[in-house]
């Protein structure tokens, strides 16, 4: 046991979890803890804004697997969190949020929380939905084992974000501090080893299956079980489509590979779905954007469902075999068991399906476009890229381009905000990616809407030094909205054209960062290999047309296998 | 259990600040309906108890029971089947008494009821009432004729019978 202040046993209790870097603002709120990072091992980067902080965090732990940490002053800094917190609650990623809060004690009055004081928001109220969990401190004793406790619960199980608040006066409070308590939690014990017989079930029903199809999501990019995911796949002959969250869970290179399913997912993902006889899911919550029109998802197949989460089990999507458990052990165990009853690889009328109907749906392209389109563009991005460059995508039409003509062959390789669809998220978990992964490079796939939301983060990755691209397809116009009023409100545009303003070379360079305009497919690969080769951040501006539609697209309320429009 | 019909989830909690908030958040949040709550301290150290009267269908159910388990504080949580359960809820009724005729009358109707009498002034009665919310209802019914000036009831609370329970071994 030591005596020290609360502040300095945050510090060092984060030090004890491995931390190596915060991304935060501080505040009134903060000045005693701030007051320790100079002498703290800890890596502070001063984000612009807080919502910035939290996405740069997020981005930090779906690159490294690692969970992130941010850190807000109490109020205005703690609700700026909120946009990144449920982004990060919604694509289970681990992030430790921190947020100062005014003292628990006052000058005045003997108990100042709870009394409107200057900068107090009721941080633990606002956050008990967006959060796995929160803590709000009372007494410095308890700093060692919280901190403990938010990050086993961030990182197990079903990962997300956990919140911890910390009272001004706890954070100055001088008190006997020990750092070896164990954590005590009765109410969570995440399951995380298959049921045996629902191992066994599950192998009996896909050894038999005629046109089995396995769907990836998020989970298996978490669990880390992308190697066990291939084997399965290959020993049953298996395509594999991913959801959104789980592009990266397969290379999409490989034979098997559809690409991923959804709202603006692949044709060849979303058909062959649909006339599977048996769908293994792993690590999905099946979203509304993934399945469409829920009765017509699938629905002649026999679903097995793997999740860690027995929540997502039946929720969304009725299923004849659900597994509750992590899904690197559970495909581990399904392999190893279809391995002794299948004895040898299946080859079928279903593998040669699935070969023509990639060849029909999903062609190859005929040599590169000439023309300035977001297809060509990514196609020859992923030609530029080493296999593991991070990928990052703001929200809208940048994002579903991504999706849909930019192959990941990794995991953790394509970052996005998949379940809260957070514009601006792209460009700080860019940052947040290259801190974790800093000898990769790192692209934000941005638009011009999105990435305005968070630009001023570019001083962050400009006095940080932590460069990254941003490549901005600039259609002038807030892109996917203006598509859906098209498609769908005969085209009266509302609100949504932004004008050709800033001048996005102009705006890097005020910043310190670098800027190019490109005008042709050719000028934009010269100037992508250009930035590779720089150290310093890097925005290229590619306009295009605010015509421009993202298809195919299931229009909303249909089926997955009711898509218009032309791959 | 069909459709629509009110079920019973018994769940150990720990007793810690902000925990029914996020409970009552997560029924929120979900769009599930509390029909009534009540919660107290149990013989084991730091942990309550609740117990949650809800109205909706097995999956419905299904689905509170396993968003509930996901809540870090909620201990253990488990639907009771309502054939093997006791419940019970307590209400006080404080009831208009215009005369001596009707004051008997009334004093007749709570021993029926077996409830009790707790309070008396020259134009009330207030009675307490036990068992469960079917026979409460009937009681009630029966004292709408008269008048209810006020009602407060305390909502049910459960255990299973027999040697079923969701103690927790420490």
């Amino acid at each position: 046991m030591t005596k020290m202040s609360g502040a300095k046993a945050l510090l060092e209790s984060l030090e004890r979890q491995n931390v190596e870097v915060i991304f935060g603002i501080l505040g009134g709120a903060l000045l005693p803890i701030y007051d320790h990072f100079g002498k703290s091992k800890i890596r502070h980067i001063l984000c612009r804004h807080e919502q910035g902080a939290a996405h740069a965090a997020d981005g930090y732990a779906r690159a490294s697997g690692k969970a992130g940490v941010c850190m807000a002053t109490s109020g205005p800094g703690a609700t700026n969190l909120v946009t990144g917190i449920t982004n990060a609650y919604m694509d289970s990623s681990p992030i430790i949020a921190l947020t100062g809060q005014v003292p628990s004690t006052g000058v005045n009055t003997s108990y100042m929380i709870g009394r409107d004081a200057f900068q107090e928001a009721d941080i633990i109220g606002i956050t008990t939905p967006i959060t796995k969990h929160n803590f709000q401190l009372q007494e410095a004793a308890e700093i060692p084992k919280t901190v403990k406790t938010a990050f086993y619960i961030a990182t197990t199980g079903r990962p997300g974000p956990v919140l911890i608040d910390i009272p001004k006066n706890v954070q100055t409070e001088v008190t006997d501090i020990e750092f070896s308590d164990g954590i005590q939690l009765r109410g969570y014990r995440p399951q995380t080893n298959p049921h045996p017989l629902q191992i066994r079930k599950a192998a009996e029903l896909l050894a038999e299956a005629e046109k089995p199809v396995i769907l990836a999501g998020g989970g298996v990019i978490i669990s880390g079980a992308s190697p066990e995911l291939l084997q399965t796949a290959e020993l049953l002959m298996a395509p594999v489509a991913t959801t959104f969250m789980g592009k990266g869970a397969f290379p999409e290179t490989h034979p098997l590979s559809l690409g991923s399913i959804g709202m603006h997912g692949n044709p060849v993902a979303n058909k062959l779905l649909c006339e599977a006889d048996v769908l293994l899911a792993v690590g999905t919550r099946f979203s509304d954007r993934s399945t469409g029109k829920l009765n017509s998802f699938c629905a002649p197949s026999k679903k097995i469902h793997i999740d860690i989460d027995a929540a997502e089990i039946g929720k969304n999507v009725d299923v004849g075999i659900p597994i509750v458990a992590d899904a690197k052990k559970a495909l581990k165990e399904l392999h190893e068991r279809l391995a002794k009853q299948l004895k040898k690889k299946k080859s079928s009328a279903w593998t040669k399906r699935v070969k023509e109907a990639k060849e029909q749906l999903n062609p190859p392209s005929k040599g590169a476009s000439k023309d300035l389109k977001p297809k060509a563009l990514l196609q020859e991005l992923r030609k530029l890229l080493p296999e593991n460059a991070i990928v990052t995508t703001e929200v809208g039409q940048n994002q579903m381009w991504a999706a849909l003509y930019f192959n990941a062959l990794k995991p953790r390789t394509f970052i996005s905000s998949g379940g809260l669809g957070t514009m601006g998220f792209g460009f700080p978990a860019a940052i947040g990616a290259k801190v974790a992964c800093p000898d990769r490079p790192v692209v934000d796939i941005a638009g011009d809407g999105s990435f305005r939301m968070t630009e001023q983060e570019l001083a962050t990755s400009v006095t940080e030094d932590i460069p990254v691209i941003v490549i901005v397809l600039n259609n002038s116009v807030l892109g996917m909205v203006a598509q859906w009023q098209r498609m769908f409100f005969k085209k009266r545009y509302t609100a949504v054209k932004l004008g050709s303003v800033p001048d996005f070379v102009k705006l890097a360079e005020a910043y310190g960062a670098q800027g190019f305009r490109v005008g042709s497919v050719a000028e934009f690969v010269k100037t992508v290999k250009k930035a590779l080769k720089s150290d310093v951040t890097t925005v290229i501006d590619v306009p295009i047309s605010s015509e421009e539609d993202v298809v195919p697209m299931v229009p909303p309320g249909c089926g997955i296998n009711e898509q218009v429009g032309e791959y | 259990m069909e459709n629509g019909k009110t079920k019973v989830i018994a769940a150990l909690v720990e007793n810690k600040p902000g925990v029914l908030h996020s409970i009552a958040n997560m029924f929120r949040r979900r769009g599930f309906n509390i029909e009534s709550i009540t919660v107290g301290h149990t013989e084991q150290k730091g942990l309550a108890r609740m117990t949650i009267t809800v109205n909706g269908d097995e999956k419905t159910l299904e689905q509170i029971i396993k968003q509930m388990n996901k809540l870090i504080d909620v201990v253990k949580v488990s639907g009771l089947e309502p054939e093997n359960i006791v419940t019970r809820e307590l209400a006080l009724i404080k009831v208009n008494v215009p005369d001596t005729k009707t004051r008997s009358d009334i004093i007749n109707c709570v021993e029926v009821f077996r409830g009790r009498v707790v309070d008396v002034s020259s134009e009330t009665l207030t009675i307490e009432i036990t068992g469960t919310p079917d026979k409460i209802d009937a009681f009630l019914n029966l004292m709408k004729t008269y008048g209810i000036m006020e009602l407060a009831r305390t909502g049910i609370t459960a255990l299973s019978r027999g040697i079923k329970s969701i103690r927790i071994e420490e």
